[in-house]
């Protein structure tokens, strides 16, 4: 199978046709959901935040950080800020009046916040995209640096940030955690299932100064299939095997609970008719 | 855009990183709307901090929009729904930029504003 990374740059792959195939797919639905999900549990945020969703597209993952604690989003309502290379995706977004606000922005020019704006950064299925250079004059780690530097700035001590993303291979799986690792942050890659087809890869980081103070040890510790490369303990591998049973029962449990409401598949229930007036 | 972000948004161009007049970046010809949401005390609560109350007041200035006190409201003020949080609330989080655009106070860079969705993609010489 091929990738879609390798046939097009990822404005033009996200067109308005694979944009609204992609939103309605009720089994892309299901994993985004399921991975957003999961990229919150390692967040552990207690309280509602300020997050940045990179790559945001329509808004799959958003829509989570809008839903309340007692719905499954731990700390939330959270305020989110999206940002995606695609004017399709989102325009999609738009369609559904998500609550957060978006940009048409690239990952791969920086992130253009002051320092420290935000708790926390999610971004889910969409770095991988910044290895694959569109032009000549651009090379996959020079906007991989720009990303996590801007990242790296924009994020509050003591801050996460988790990026599920799709590595091609080894190597890049390197070259993305090595360049958040030079841009200053405690990064562990934490892999669910891993060797099988459905294998998700999530790198989790952390900005030092916080109650961690950067060790990202204290996150993903103890996991299935972690790989600490927090800077002072080079490449460390901590490779535990340990059923995260509990962890996704609790996923599927929440998922259920909010397809039942129908927080999922009909997300802008709780808002639609919502008022929307100019003023001044 | 709401007001919110406004207050975090720098500009995107590299040479402006380190100018103080990047930020705030200043809306012109702006259509405001107001986009009705539910109060959270509790994210009131957290961000007020990191608020940067003066360019706030400039920004609302600009825009017209009714003069802000001088100083910002104290953690104590945003009390359960109290008259201030939800005057916080409207301001920073119902109140948006629809249509218009978003000036850089250094290099003079304009970013378009068109539905709410402001456009940060660089052409590659300024990255
Ligand atoms: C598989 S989609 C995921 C969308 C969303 N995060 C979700 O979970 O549904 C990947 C997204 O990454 C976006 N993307 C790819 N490269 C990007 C870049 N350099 N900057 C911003 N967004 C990018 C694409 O436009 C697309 O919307
Ligand atoms: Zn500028």
């Amino acid at each position: 199978m091929s990738r879609p990374e390798d046939t097009l740059p990822p404005d033009l792959f996200y067109n308005d046709n694979e944009s609204r195939k992609y939103t309605t797919s009720s089994r892309i639905q299901k994993i985004q959901s399921d991975m957003t999900h999961r990229a919150l549990s390692l967040l552990r945020l207690k309280s509602p935040s300020l997050i940045l969703d990179i790559g945001c597209g329509s808004g799959l993952s958003g829509e989570i950080l809008s839903a309340s604690d007692q719905d499954g989003t731990p700390g939330g309502p959270h305020v989110w800020i999206g940002f995606d290379i695609s004017s399709s995706m989102l325009a999609i977004a738009l369609e559904k009046e998500v609550e957060g606000d978006l940009f048409l922005a690239d990952a791969g020019q920086g992130v253009p916040f002051r320092a420290g704006t935000f708790d926390a950064a999610i971004s889910i299925s969409a770095i991988q995209w910044l290895c694959n250079a569109e032009s000549s004059e651009e090379s996959p780690s020079g906007r991989l640096s720009r990303f996590f530097n801007g990242l790296y700035a924009s994020l509050r001590r003591g801050g996460r940030a988790v990026c599920q993303f799709y590595p091609k291979n080894d190597e890049q799986k390197k070259m993305v955690s090595s360049a958040a690792v030079r841009a200053g942050f405690g990064a562990g890659l934490l892999e669910d299932d891993p060797g099988t087809k459905n294998a998700k890869t999530y790198l989790v980081l952390t900005v030092g100064g916080g109650d961690l103070d950067g060790d990202i040890t204290g996150v993903v510790k103890g996991m299935d299939g972690v790989d600490v490369i927090d800077q002072r303990k080079k490449a460390r591998v901590v490779n535990q095997r340990r059923e995260m049973k509990g962890s996704k029962g609790w996923i599927i449990k929440k998922k259920e609970q909010m397809e039942k409401k129908g927080k999922v598949v009909k997300p802008t229930s709780k808002y639609t008719g919502r008022k929307r007036r100019i003023a001044f | 855009m709401k007001l919110l972000t406004l207050n975090f948004l720098t500009c995107a161009i590299k040479t402006c990183k380190t100018s103080p007049s990047s930020f705030p970046l200043h809306p012109q010809d702006a259509e405001l709307e107001i986009v009705e949401s539910d109060v959270n005390m509790a994210f009131l609560r957290n961000i007020l901090p990191r608020l940067m109350w003066e360019e706030l007041r400039g920004i609302t200035r600009e825009l017209g929009l009714p003069e802000l006190p001088e100083t910002a409201p104290a953690a104590e003020d945003l009390g359960e729904p109290s008259q201030v949080a939800k005057d916080l609330h409207r301001l920073l989080l119902e109140t948006s930029i629809r249509e218009g655009k978003l000036v850089c106070g250094n290099c003079g860079h304009e970013y378009a504003v068109k539905e709410g969705i402001a456009n940060f993609l660089l052409p590659g010489h300024l990255v």
